[in-house]
């Protein structure tokens, strides 16, 4: 049994923001059916990341999509209408990521869907809201990470803007819409009540920036900047960063600069073992460490500082950390069967509900694949008047 | 529906940002959350200063992350303090904490200890790497999990060391899905009136991030992604996606068709099939990048959105806090406490709201994080 058992949801999102969100609640236990165009569907089905394909479908796809069936239907299609309808009348989550407008001019906004099913709980991601001046742009990952001022946080201060390498807005929104979505869930439990729960990607970019950005509205008068060399995280003071050693790289967290100096034999610290000054002398810390670490190897390093419980760790890449008995621990792998007898081997869920981890098992659905029997279905139980 | 978890309450034996974060959101969302802190220090947070602010004297950090909540000061090694937080316990719905493996069973609250006191607790636990494996007592910091996640290879251009993320990213997407779990035991517990334990470790949560790499990774023969040597954004991405320079600024590029492309840019180089927008990266983006520097921002901006082509201006945080596109999401939220422990003047703090909107409105309590233990007196009373 998973905690959402029972919960049905409909996924009219495409690419990764809703759908990731959808992927969360089908890891929880609900029912999640993705509603795609019958004209080739989420784009996101032929958006290749290096060129890697599985059955004729993106891996990004499939790593997205697992765990949900296919539906397909032509919203401008009043018997296809019908059948959505009838759907909509029995689900207990909707979710969508179209440009503000969309979903009304199909008919199935907010007010729309609540006159068919009051009870239903209604998620809508967008990139910049439905006000100002920006509603109408594009909400891509990249394009979020540029106006959200993201790009002025990573790297150090000679590298220019520095995007994150993830899609962060995406994955982050995502994230934030499945909270509000399931507390809106808890709510309709205690008042009977559904809800249109929203949140755009410049207020998921917003919120994850929290920190210096209340900085900022707090104290207009502040700078956020990045260290000039070895940079991690634009607030933080000392030596916090990743290192290039004789071998490899180092990553020091927080830690006070005179503990540094002694356990690492690096006299050049010393005059900056004051905390006050942690944080204005950060770019002389950091350059003597950039001077200084890559004369021993990490090994070498974690040997001096660890016992002393200086906090620090090994910078590692990913077959470095798909070796390591720290990854192969957590048994975060799962080998997901696909309908040609394939394989997809991918992460699972990381949230784990009484100490037991939440295994998916089914692959994404090839378009409209459960079309048919979800009609039966609904035929079988009355037609979606139910 | 605004407050759609009224009536939860919430215990927050966390520190710092990842169990914290969980519990402001809880927050937003209509729970109470009541701080369970050591007298005298409370949550080591409230001494972490970033740029040594401190707002009667707590960091402004610990402000930013714990507005909307209660303090109650409780030392666990104390039996009769420990006595009161297990009626406190009697009564909540959720705790959290993120204390390393082993303490909450020194202290008698682990999670069987807890649902003996109340058998529906859900009981949110935060850990560093999970509770096996060489990793479990190492620190659990989010500069640390960036580090074995491999996740400092994603970021930066081909010739640049690893870079790890600019914010607190483990904490928190860790906070998050803890939140996520925690609303998906609340959710089965009105079924079936169960409690549950809910577990999250950073370096899960930083797995789970890289997902749609690390599958491709995993299912292409473990290839390792390289990053571009230009204008990297995403390593599995290929051309235009980046960043590149103007002649007067920056421009964000996202995906399109090349030909189109080649023909909004004037730049020849770039007319070749889409399926070589990989293979072709790094020798596509450097045509790019030479051709964009011959003209400015908005000129591209305005070439490119005539083609229907993604890409954007960059902002800065002088630039974004004052456009009018920021003060259309009004983000800003004052909230305000009184000084010296509910005895001085109101102070105020200016941070950000709860991103979520619920039926059209963002909750917007004006309730600043808590002086330490300022509600100790009021919580005993209650339990008289």
């Amino acid at each position: 049994m998973k905690p959402l058992d029972g919960l049905l949801v409909l996924d009219f999102s495409q690419f990764l923001s809703g759908p990731s969100a959808a992927l969360r609640l089908a890891d929880l236990g609900a029912r999640v059916i993705k509603i795609e165009r019958p004209d080739g569907g989420d784009d996101c089905r032929n958006l290749y990341l290096s060129d890697c394909v599985l059955e004729d479908e993106s891996t990004l796809f499939h790593a997205i999509n697992r765990d949900k069936e296919g539906f397909t239907a032509d919203l401008k299609n009043p018997a296809h209408r019908t059948e959505i309808e009838a759907l909509i009348r029995r689900a207990d989550i909707l979710i969508a990521n179209f440009r503000p407008g969309v979903m009304a001019r199909l008919g199935l906004d907010y007010p729309a869907v609540k006159a068919l099913n009051p009870q239903l709980i209604y998620g809508e991601i967008t990139g910049y809201g439905n006000e100002g001046p920006w509603k109408n742009r594009p909400g891509q990952d990249l394009l979020l990470q540029a106006l959200s001022g993201l790009t002025w946080l990573s790297g150090s201060s000679k590298d220019g803007p520095v995007a994150m390498g993830v899609p962060v807005a995406d994955i982050f929104t995502g994230a934030q819409l499945v909270q509000g979505i399931l507390a809106a869930v808890y709510g309709r439990g205690v008042t009977g009540e559904g809800a249109h729960v929203e949140i755009s990607m410049l207020e998921a970019m917003l919120d994850f920036q929290f920190e210096p950005l209340t900085i900022l509205l707090h104290e207009p008068s502040q700078k956020i900047e990045r260290a000039s060399v070895n940079g991690a995280h634009t607030l933080v003071a000392g030596a916090y960063g990743f290192y290039r050693t004789a071998d490899g790289y180092i990553a020091l967290s927080m830690g006070r600069v005179a503990d540094l100096a002694q356990l690492l034999d690096c006299p050049a610290l010393l005059p900056y073992s004051d905390p006050a000054c942690a944080f204005s002398e950060r770019d002389a810390i950091k350059q003597i460490l950039a001077d200084h670490m890559p004369t021993q190897t990490t090994a070498h390093w974690l040997s001096l500082l660890e016992p002393a419980d200086i906090w620090c760790a090994e910078v590692l890449d990913w077959d470095q950390l798909m070796n390591h008995d720290g990854f192969n621990s957590l048994d975060i792998l799962q080998q997901i069967p696909l309908e040609g007898g394939g394989k997809l081997t991918t992460s699972r869920c990381p949230i784990r509900i009484d100490e037991s981890i939440l295994w998916g098992n089914k692959p994404a659905p090839k378009l409209g694949q459960h079309r048919n029997a979800i009609l039966q279905e609904i035929k079988n139980n009355g037609g979606g008047n139910e | 529906m605004l407050q759609p978890l009224k009536g939860v309450t919430v215990l927050e034996f966390s520190q710092y940002l990842a169990g914290p974060y969980a519990g402001l959101r809880l927050a937003d969302l209509g729970a109470r959350v009541i701080k369970i802190e050591r007298p005298g220090s409370g949550d080591a947070c409230r001494q972490l200063a970033t740029k040594d602010i401190m707002v009667d004297g707590d960091s402004l950090l610990f402000h930013t992350i714990n507005r909307n909540k209660e303090s109650f000061c409780a030392d666990l090694k104390n039996p009769d303090d420990l006595a009161t937080v297990k009626k406190l316990i009697a009564s909540a719905d959720v705790m959290t904490h993120n204390f390393r493996p082993g303490v909450m069973e020194k202290i008698g609250l682990d999670y069987a200890q807890v649902q003996a006191i109340n058998p529906q607790m859900i009981y949110g636990e935060v850990s560093g790497y999970g509770n096996s494996g060489p990793w479990v007592h190492k620190p659990g910091q989010d500069l640390l999990a960036q580090a074995v996640s491999g996740l400092g290879w994603l970021t930066g251009n081909q010739d640049q060391d690893p870079i790890p993320l600019g914010l607190a990213i483990a904490d928190m997407l860790c906070g998050t899905h803890l939140a996520q779990g925690i609303l998906a035991a609340l959710v089965r517990r009105q079924k079936q009136a169960c409690g549950a334990k809910v577990q999250v470790s950073l370096l899960e949560s930083m797995i789970d991030f890289q997902f749609e790499g690390l599958t491709t990774y995993l299912n292409n023969g473990r290839q390792m992604p390289t990053r571009s040597e230009l204008a990297n954004a995403h390593a599995f991405l290929g051309a235009p996606y980046g960043i590149y320079k103007t002649q007067d600024d920056w421009i964000a590029i996202s995906m399109g068709s090349l030909s189109q492309l080649a023909l909004a840019l004037e730049c020849p180089a770039l007319d070749v099939p889409n399926s070589q927008a990989f293979k072709q990266r790094d020798s596509l983006k450097e045509a790019l990048a030479m051709q964009l520097q011959t003209n400015t921002t908005d000129y591209w901006l305005a070439r490119m959105q005539a083609h229907d082509l993604w890409a954007s201006e960059l902002l800065d945080y002088d630039q974004l806090l004052t456009h009018p596109a920021f003060k259309a999401v009004s983000m800003s939220l004052q909230v305000t406490r009184k000084a010296d422990g509910g005895n001085g003047a109101p102070v105020q703090v200016t941070t950000t709201r709860c991103p979520i909107r619920i039926n059209g409105e963002a909750s917007t309590s004006s309730k600043a994080a808590p002086s330490l233990g300022a509600d100790t007196a009021s919580i005993l009373e209650a339990l008289q």
